[in-house]
């Protein structure tokens, strides 16, 4: 690739000079590429790590100097997990957090979103704005007050103080979904009302197919937060079974007389974040392509 | 105001807030209502239980003058804000030239130096207490070829701020993303124009890369503050706020004080203060970028 390179580069340049300047760009190739693998092998150390510690004996996980990769592969960590608490219940908690967390964020998002960018009325903007401002408002702000109000309701340790709050809007994705119709051109719109067509029709029947790379960011983002998510949980949930896994998770924190069982605490860490990096893979282009659309101008 | 005035453009307005009206709810009921609900808190001692005791100003006083967990919490907090922030915002522009080289399989590189951002939360703050691990760690192992002697990147509070910023620049893939919208967004003829001048790359860098992304920056300066000052999961996983308060964050203290010791009063007073630090901060920074936000032609959207 390289020589390929040279002989189209090469008579661009002039002759006399040195052996460094005729061969800048590749000499700047190979560096980028040093340098972007340097960075890379750095970031995903942590992860090797991780991998490794999870397949080692409790033995191998405390010697000096350390071994990078367990002598025999002990595979049977990963089921211990399932065994030791019931991981398969945190993963399907998370789930049901997940799900209901990200339809009730593409519902009232994308409705919000559709005001605030389609339909002219008093006050939009300003309200936006104020949409806008939430963004600066911390968890910390507001999680007393949540937790009397769901006392008072009797919603604590239920996913309802989680769930319910999303089916009435959240400020990023609000923003995201307007910046996203307002690229929309008006002529769809014009001609389906010219047809008869209502708003909210116009709605659910020409931009939301339209829309399908910002439900999709939305998506993704609402699941990575559902799903990571610690201090709501923490908060509102009591009973073991309801845990999800960010605080089933930390059953594996508990030493047990003296000694934390790092192998099976990050095989069940592993474990957790297989669907993260799986649904990363997958959209990978779109999640990053979803950012860049949110339109840092603003 | 403009009143909407032929039947059409008030039956418009009226869907308008229709489609907004859940939001309207959701910021009445879950954001504006418990803001004022804990400032109000902040002036009582209550408890979880029965009526709470309007005592005035005895919890700002009792936080300004005789609280050391209060102290400990606003070092804490801004040490890792004053050290990660800056570095984050360069680290981030570093990294994002570097992802937007014109080279082969940059693509694959975006998603790896992406990666780490998106795995979050308990998992991660996991694996980086075995990373940082004194005796068995990875850190130290590969530190001690260089012949660095252990640290204590947990237990040593002299460290363990150096190591949550170090953890949290792993995750920098977010900030670097914007920033990569924001210079693929610069328009190469500007570029093409300073050659033909002769400006060289750093001339290049810094009379056209930097002010073109000067609304990026202050993008990811806001959103970086408002989130860093939130703090909260990692030192919960990792140190409880040890060793002795060096990690005891804002987030964390706030945790504690309501949901350990029950102290509803006195952990919105603790609330409140970090949101009206939070909102300063906010609009100082709002307040300067006139000076060094540069918004190239009409504004978009």
């Amino acid at each position: 690739m390289l020589a390929k390179q040279a002989s189209t580069t090469a008579p661009a340049r002039p002759r006399s000079r040195s052996w460094l300047r005729r061969h800048r760009q590749q000499v700047q190739t190979v560096l980028t590429y040093l340098l972007l693998c340097a960075g890379a092998v750095v970031l995903m150390v942590p992860f090797f790590w991780m991998l490794s510690t999870s397949l080692k004996t409790l033995d191998e996980v405390n010697v000096w100097p350390i071994k990078w990769i367990p002598s025999k592969l002990m595979w049977t960590n990963y089921v211990d997990v399932f065994q030791r608490v019931p991981f398969a219940r945190y993963m399907l908690n998370s789930l049901v957090l997940a799900a209901g967390g990200i339809i009730g964020s593409l519902i009232s998002s994308s409705l919000a979103g559709f005001g605030f960018s389609r339909l002219r009325f008093p006050g939009r903007d300003a309200l936006f704005f104020v949409n806008l401002t939430v963004l600066m408002l911390p968890t910390w702000a507001v999680i007393v007050p949540h937790f009397i109000m769901f006392n008072a309701i009797h919603w604590l340790d239920t996913y309802l103080p989680i769930i319910v709050p999303s089916f009435f809007g959240n400020a990023f994705y609000i923003f995201l979904f307007r910046q996203y119709f307002l690229g929309i051109p008006t002529e769809l719109e014009d001609a389906a009302r010219i047809d008869g067509c209502g708003t909210f029709r116009i709605f659910v029947q020409i931009f939301l197919p339209l829309s399908a790379p910002v439900i999709a960011t939305v998506a993704i983002f609402a699941f990575f937060y559902y799903w990571n998510d610690l201090i709501y949980p923490l908060v509102y949930l009591r009973s073991q079974l309801n845990f999800p896994v960010s605080l089933g998770l930390r059953m594996f924190q508990q030493a047990n007389m003296g000694i934390i069982d790092y192998p099976r605490m990050m095989a069940a860490a592993v474990l957790s974040l297989i669907p993260c990096v799986a649904l990363f893979t997958v959209a990978q282009r779109l999640f990053i392509q979803g950012v860049v659309m949110t339109g840092v101008e603003k | 105001m403009n009143l909407p005035k032929t039947k059409m453009a008030i039956r418009e307005a009226r869907e308008g807030y229709l489609f907004i009206l859940p939001w309207i709810i959701g910021y009445l009921v879950f954001r504006l209502g418990p803001l004022l609900f804990s400032f109000l808190l902040s002036f009582t001692n209550f408890k979880g239980a029965g009526m709470p005791d309007w005592i005035g100003i005895q919890n700002y006083q009792y936080m300004f003058t005789q609280d050391p967990r209060f102290l400990d919490s606003l070092r804490a907090t801004f040490l890792f804000v004053g050290g990660f922030l800056p570095l984050s915002l360069i680290f981030g522009l570093a990294v994002a030239v570097l992802m937007n080289q014109q080279v082969r399989g940059i693509t694959v590189f975006r998603a790896i130096y992406y990666l780490p951002s998106v795995t979050t939360g308990v998992a991660v703050a996991m694996l980086w207490q075995f990373v940082f691990h004194k005796q068995y760690g990875v850190l130290n192992a590969i530190l001690s070829l260089i012949g660095v002697r252990r640290i204590g990147w947990l237990v040593d509070p002299q460290w363990v701020m150096p190591a949550f910023i170090i953890m949290a620049l792993w995750g920098i893939g977010g900030t670097m993303i914007i920033y990569l919208a924001g210079l693929q967004a610069i328009p190469t003829e500007l570029y093409e124009a300073a050659s033909i001048d002769g400006a060289n790359r750093a001339q290049q860098f810094g009379s056209i890369t930097l002010p073109m992304l000067s609304p990026t920056i202050f993008f990811n300066l806001v959103t970086g503050l408002i989130g860093a000052f939130q703090i909260f999961e990692n030192a919960y996983i990792m140190t409880s706020g040890g060793p002795n308060y060096a990690t005891y964050f804002f987030g964390l203290n706030i945790y504690y004080t309501a949901f350990r010791s029950l102290q509803f009063g006195y952990a919105s007073t603790l609330a409140w203060i970090l949101f009206l630090i939070i909102i300063t901060l906010t609009l100082l920074v709002f307040g300067t970028s006139r000076r060094w936000v540069y918004y190239a032609g009409a504004k978009l959207g």
